[in-house]
């Protein structure tokens, strides 16, 4: 019993608790005001929705999710590459700086219809959307890790007649990986905004284009859609989470070392 | 001995520094720049043990980045070895007050490091691996870290980590050594338990040492000599020499002798500063 309740309140239940909380407040909601569903279904309408149409949310997610993760690996790919180039070179940093938050800047949306131009509606603009969206976020901190290599530390390495190259090896890009997951985490929940903004405009697959078909129509399903969405984004995260703890222990247990100089 | 060391070095130092000047950031940059040294020379011969001692500000780091090539004078020479420094040396080991290991290497991938950089360890690293590896443990047992090689850096204690990164500073038997503040963090105890380290890593084998410092018992305890910068910019004012018997004790750091040097030292480094 004790243990029981020591777990209902331990911090690894609190996501379970708030959100059950919410939907219970949602349904309570819906029910005692009598909303229309065609506004907003309640949560057991939406469930409902969500098994009976589950074939069709699923292969439009299954597209959603191919077009998510095919541009979020493009955008390690690219954004790491980006971000050691500009880390490791003051002058690429300064050269490129400006194009990059210029291009952040633009909102993705507004992207689309010159993809739909260059390159057609579906799978190809959904991808790049979400390549385009969520490479910013890596190059950035990729480039802050390399970048911020302790003097001290070049220093020793340089006086040992270190070549840049050894120290980008030894030093700068083991020490950027704790900045590279973390900014995997806001990559993957952002590359799924990018697929699914393409979606609702340039595809006639996936849950964006679900969504505009579903309005006004099937509003339950859209709301099923829409969750499955988030789900996935969180499951997403959670690999992303768990890989990053996998591979940069040190970097959370050796908060003295690394805490100082690095905001870890 | 230390009298044998004074006499090479007036014949030709090992580090040969001659009427140099450093102005960090050009004489192009705004005001200027910062004129840090100026005029300043000073030799240390082979297998002699150096300690700089100055008002903070004056550029006893940056006399240690010139001698070993991180950064060029802009006036002057600066030589090792008869030949002029011109970019970084790979004779020279260097530790700094901050001990500065890679938390995501194990203690003795830490001190193995400039192995992996430094020819000709460089080549024979991969295949020689374990037997680097055995120095490598070797010497992290004489400064008493035996049992902790396979810890990451931020499992040990703030003088465990100097400690390992003296063992990294001399892995690969640098003929030069250079510390910068090397014990200014610690407390102490732990400190004068490192001179000890220090001194018989020393005596044992007689590597070139420039040790930088604001203790002054430290720079007596340890040195052959004496050196006491200006304030910026800085130029050398006083050698003062310690002709102490070695191996030197913590027991007779109290001694009169002892003190006498270390009084010297204290009044011409507050004439120095008061002269600003
Ligand atoms: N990278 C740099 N750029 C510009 N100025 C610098 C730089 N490094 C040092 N200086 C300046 O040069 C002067 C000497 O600095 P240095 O670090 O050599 O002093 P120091 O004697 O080691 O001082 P401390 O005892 O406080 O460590 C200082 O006035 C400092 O402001
Ligand atoms: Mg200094």
């Amino acid at each position: 019993m004790g243990t029981f309740w020591r777990f209902l309140r331990s911090p690894a239940f609190a996501p379970w608790l708030i959100t059950a909380g919410l939907l219970l407040v949602w349904e309570a909601y819906c029910r005692l005001l009598d909303v229309s569903p065609f506004v907003l279904p309640a949560p057991t309408t939406i469930a409902h929705s969500m098994v009976r149409f589950w074939p069709a949310i699923w292969i439009n997610a299954e597209q959603t999710l191919f077009t998510t993760v095919a541009g979020f690996a493009l955008a390690v790919g690219f954004g790491l590459a980006l971000g050691v180039a500009i880390g490791a070179s003051p002058w690429l940093y300064q050269a490129l700086y400006p194009l990059l938050i210029g291009f952040n800047a633009i909102p993705k949306v507004a992207l689309v219809p010159v993809l739909i131009v260059w390159v057609g509606i579906g799978t190809i603009p959904a991808i790049i959307t979400a390549f385009s969206i969520s490479f910013f976020p890596i190059v950035v901190n990729v480039a802050t890790g390399v970048a911020t290599v302790e003097p001290e530390l070049r220093d020793v390495l340089r006086s040992l007649g270190a070549r840049q190259r050894d120290i980008l090896v030894k030093v700068a890009i083991p020490r950027s990986l704790p900045y590279f997951f973390a900014s995997l985490k806001i990559a993957i929940t952002l590359a799924f905004v990018g697929s699914v903004i393409s979606e609702t405009v340039a595809a006639n697959r996936g849950i964006g284009y679900l969504m505009v078909k579903d309005a006004g129509e099937n509003v339950p399903r859209m709301f099923a859609a829409l969750i499955l969405v988030a789900v996935l984004a969180v499951v997403m995260y959670g690999v992303a989470a768990l890989v990053e703890r996998r591979f940069t222990h040190w970097a959370t247990r050796g908060v003295d070392q690394a805490g100082g100089t690095t905001g870890f | 001995m230390a009298g044998q060391a004074a006499a090479q070095a007036t014949a030709s130092p090992f580090v040969d520094i001659a009427d140099v000047a450093l102005t960090y950031g050009g004489a192009a940059a705004k005001g200027g720049g910062t004129l840090a040294l100026e005029h300043c020379t000073l030799g240390v011969g082979k297998g002699e043990f150096v300690a700089v001692v100055g008002p903070s500000g004056c550029g006893k780091s940056t006399l240690l980045k010139l001698v070993s090539g991180l950064h060029p004078p802009s006036a002057g020479r600066v030589a090792v070895d008869g030949e002029a420094v011109t970019r970084p040396l790979k004779i020279v080991g260097m530790a700094f007050q901050n001990p500065i290991m890679l938390p995501w290497r194990t203690t003795l991938a830490n001190v193995l490091l400039p192995l992996e950089i430094v020819e000709p360890h460089r080549s024979r690293f991969r295949r020689e691996r374990a037997a680097y590896a055995e120095r490598a443990r070797r010497l992290l047992a004489t400064v008493n870290l035996a049992g902790f090689e396979e810890r990451f850096p931020w499992q040990l204690s703030g003088g465990m980590q100097q400690r390992a990164s003296l063992c990294r500073a001399l892995i690969h038997e640098p003929e030069l050594l250079l510390l910068d503040e090397p014990f200014a963090a610690l407390d102490a105890f732990t400190r004068e338990e490192l001179w000890d380290v220090l001194q018989a890593l020393w005596l044992e084998r007689r590597f070139t040492c420039v040790l930088v410092t604001h203790d002054l018992r430290e720079a007596v305890y340890l040195a052959d000599r004496v050196v006491v910068i200006s304030n910026r910019p800085g130029r050398v004012v006083m050698e003062q020499a310690v002709g102490l018997p070695r191996p030197r004790r913590l027991a007779n750091a109290w001694d009169r002798d002892f003190v006498d040097l270390v009084h010297v030292l204290r009044d011409k480094i507050s004439e120095v500063r008061q002269a600003a």
